[in-house]
């Protein structure tokens, strides 16, 4: 900031007799109504928070606990989800896998993607064209997932056939685009990571799109200056100034591609096989297995659901408490600390 | 960080519309398949209309009043839409809701005393028996067997107008040990048919439900060499695709060439889908429908106890013209303890449900009506609710 002068100066001219400032600044404190609510208020809204976090935790561990004690089979390694039978055997195995895959995929597609998005918006585009092209991505973040899922059922799934035996043809040889029955109907893991990619990009991009609005113009300005072109100044001072932006954008992301449930329940041809063809019709995620399930569930069979979730609740947990990482560690270097 | 603008009120309201309308239109041009198939979710709002005048002199209001909250079985929620909007419109001071929330959820919401009855695909297990007695005072939750319906083989192989399998083929097909549509298994049973040399995509539900229950139930009886699972709401075959809901299995087997599902007659009807014909034995391959459906359960035992109608079906049936897999839903209550304050209105409201008049409108809808001499025993047991 380079207004340090000028925040500095001030505090000599706002109260009005100066004859009294000593006392002046002792009361106010304990006259303002106001400040002691919001102190309150904000404050309670932040210990709310937590306490709704450990609540939800809490309540996972203790149902999940009750599941876990009675299962039949290893609960990290087993890949059927079987509550119903006596004894039950249910593992987290499919679901974990299918829920990171499906989820990096989904990162590695909309994270360029969206990035393209929010300079075009930012620094390419003209003025017309930029505002409603943010606005039409800002609508895209609220279409009700359902939505997404009929539309990727009932038209991305038929439509992907294409692509699925190209990718059949020649990349077989990667082993995961190999299809074992080609032709069949793509409901498969690589799908859906389509789909959660078209999620997340309205995300990513809106989030992307204000840190990159953020950028001081004198940067960009002073790279101008020394004859850089447009794409060395977008290089040299808008990424690095941005990239624990865009960092956070994608986390908000990646939590919501981890998470989703009604698009990939009604798009996914679930199954209890693990299998690295992402082009096959096969696995699950751990919150489409909670949808798939719940409904006719017993007691028991809820409390196992619930210790999916608690899985699904670590790894997010994880996740984020990376990205936190990264983004304390990277922040000396951007030029956001300057 | 300045996130609104002024102008930005007018411009998302123009792009909205703009959205908005495109969704509108595109959902118009790829979704009448299942947005018409009366999907167990959207139907409390699209179904009725069928049959506009109830034939309200046959609807017997009793002396009840008040709210009746009911919930459970998907399968039978276009039923109970129909029922529930004929007989409030007779009887203005009973309001019924009936939430399809599955089975499962229906009876657990049952026994923890939530609701006046549950829907439910399958019999009361003996625990569920047990925990029941907490909310009937002096008695326990029954079975009343109250809507059939048969579950439809759809399939979608271009070409192939007529197919005829029997259960020992349905059962490698949904096992995968038959994997091409022109097995010779296949083959013999359709003589002149030109099956083509393409993949079989089996469709099965990926979620728990009464409907899969019932149709492994019906090859483990009838195929149990080729059918090598224990049967149950989770569908336990591996290979094959899965598809949540009979709605989605409906759209997905309408826009798969080769594949082949189990739904609901409805869902094959209203998705204008082609049914397999099923070799039972009988004289003749048997065709599904309501009344070949209703010739299954009048073959189907009593098994329950008490004033429990549980029934038990005959899937080995050889009668003429009988659909085997077939799915009997019913209402649980209690036989004694029902809260007196719903216990009027919930009387009035299942004698109209097992009234002749209330079954036949079952057969517009997809569904079987129950045989006379069931729902006679079902009527005597409404008789006796206490």
């Amino acid at each position: 900031m380079d207004t340090t002068q000028t925040a500095e100066a001030p505090p000599p001219s706002p109260p009005q007799p100066p004859a009294d400032l000593d006392q002046g600044v002792q009361q106010r404190p304990v006259l303002r109504v106001g400040d002691r609510l919001f102190l309150a208020f904000s404050g309670g809204s932040g210990i709310l928070l937590l306490v709704v976090m450990a609540a939800i935790a809490g309540f996972l561990t203790y149902r999940a606990v009750n599941a876990i004690s009675q299962d039949h089979g290893n609960f990290l390694t087993t890949f059927e989800w079987n509550t119903g039978v006596t004894p039950p055997v249910f593992g987290i195995a499919v679901l974990a896998f299918g829920t990171i895959v499906s989820s990096i995929i989904a990162m590695a597609i909309a994270v360029p993607v969206s990035i393209g998005i929010a300079l075009f918006i930012t620094h390419y585009a003209h003025r017309r064209v930029a505002s409603p092209l943010a606005y039409l991505v800002d609508l895209l973040a609220a279409v009700p997932s359902i939505v997404y899922g009929l539309w990727g059922a009932l038209f991305l799934v038929p439509h992907m056939n294409g692509l699925d035996l190209w990718l059949d043809k020649y990349f077989g040889w990667t082993y995961i685009f190999d299809q074992s029955a080609p032709g069949s109907a793509a409901r498969s893991l690589f799908t859906v990571s389509i789909l959660l990619a078209i999620m997340i990009i309205p995300i990513i991009t809106n989030v992307s799109r204000e840190v990159f609005r953020q950028v001081p113009r004198m940067h960009e300005e002073a790279a101008l200056a020394l004859g850089a072109t447009r794409w060395e100044v977008i290089r040299l001072s808008v990424l690095p100034f941005a990239r624990s932006g865009i960092i956070s954008a994608s986390m908000l992301g990646l939590g919501r591609a981890l998470g989703e449930t009604m698009a990939v329940a009604t798009v996914l041809s679930s199954s209890s096989v693990l299998s690295l063809h992402l082009l096959d019709p096969q696995g699950g995620t751990f919150a489409q297995n909670i949808a798939a399930h719940f409904g006719e569930a017993t007691d028991f069979g809820r409390d196992a659901l619930i210790a999916g979730g608690l899985v699904l609740f670590v790894i997010t947990l994880i996740v984020n408490g990376a990205a936190r990482l990264i983004i304390a560690r990277r922040k000396e270097y951007s030029g956001a600390s300057a | 960080m300045k996130l609104l603008r002024k102008n930005g009120l007018r411009a998302t309201a123009l792009g909205a519309l703009a959205v908005s309308s495109a969704l509108v239109l595109t959902a118009c041009g790829s979704d009448d398949n299942s947005s018409g198939s009366g999907s167990s979710s959207a139907s409390a709002s699209s179904a009725g209309g069928s049959s506009p005048a109830a034939a309200a002199g046959s609807i017997d209001c009793g002396k009840g009043s008040g709210n009746l909250l009911a919930s459970g079985s998907t399968a039978q929620q276009n039923a109970m839409d129909q029922w529930v909007k004929d007989f409030t419109a007779a009887c203005k001071n009973i309001q019924i809701n009936y939430k399809g929330i599955g089975s499962g959820a229906g009876v657990q919401q049952f026994v923890q005393g939530q609701t006046a009855f549950a829907g439910s695909d399958s019999p009361l297990k003996p625990e569920e028996i047990a925990s029941s007695k907490k909310v009937c005072s002096g008695g326990q939750g029954i079975d009343l067997p109250m809507v059939g319906g048969p579950i439809a083989l759809v399939y979608n192989v271009p070409g192939v107008d007529n197919l005829t399998l029997d259960a020992s083929t349905t059962a490698k097909i949904f096992n995968s040990k038959i994997t091409k549509w022109n097995d010779p298994a296949i083959a013999k049973l359709n003589p002149g048919a030109k099956l083509p040399a393409t993949a079989i995509q089996p469709f099965h539900r990926s979620d728990e439900s009464g409907t899969t229950d019932n149709f492994t139930k019906y090859l483990i009886a009838a195929a149990k060499s080729d059918w090598p699972y224990s049967g149950g709401k989770a569908w336990q075959a591996k290979g094959g695709q899965s598809a949540q809901g009979s709605a989605n299995v409906a759209s997905q087997v309408k826009q798969t060439a080769g594949s082949i599902g189990y739904a609901e007659l409805s869902y094959a009807t209203s998705g204008q889908l082609p049914t397999v014909q099923l070799n039972t034995g009988a004289s003749a391959p048997v065709k599904v429908s309501s009344e070949a459906a209703s010739k299954a359960i009048a073959d189907a035992k009593v098994v329950g106890t008490g004033g429990d109608l549980a029934l038990s079906l005959n899937y080995t049936t050889k009668a003429d013209g009988a659909w085997p897999i077939t799915l009997v839903t019913s209402e649980i209550v209690c036989d004694k303890g029902n809260k007196a304050a719903t216990l009027d209105a919930t009387k009035s409201f299942l004698n109209y449900m097992a009234s002749a008049d209330a079954q036949q409108k079952l057969t517009a809808q997809g569904y079987a009506p129950l045989p006379d001499a069931i729902a006679g025993q079902v009527r005597t047991a409404i008789g006796s609710l206490s």
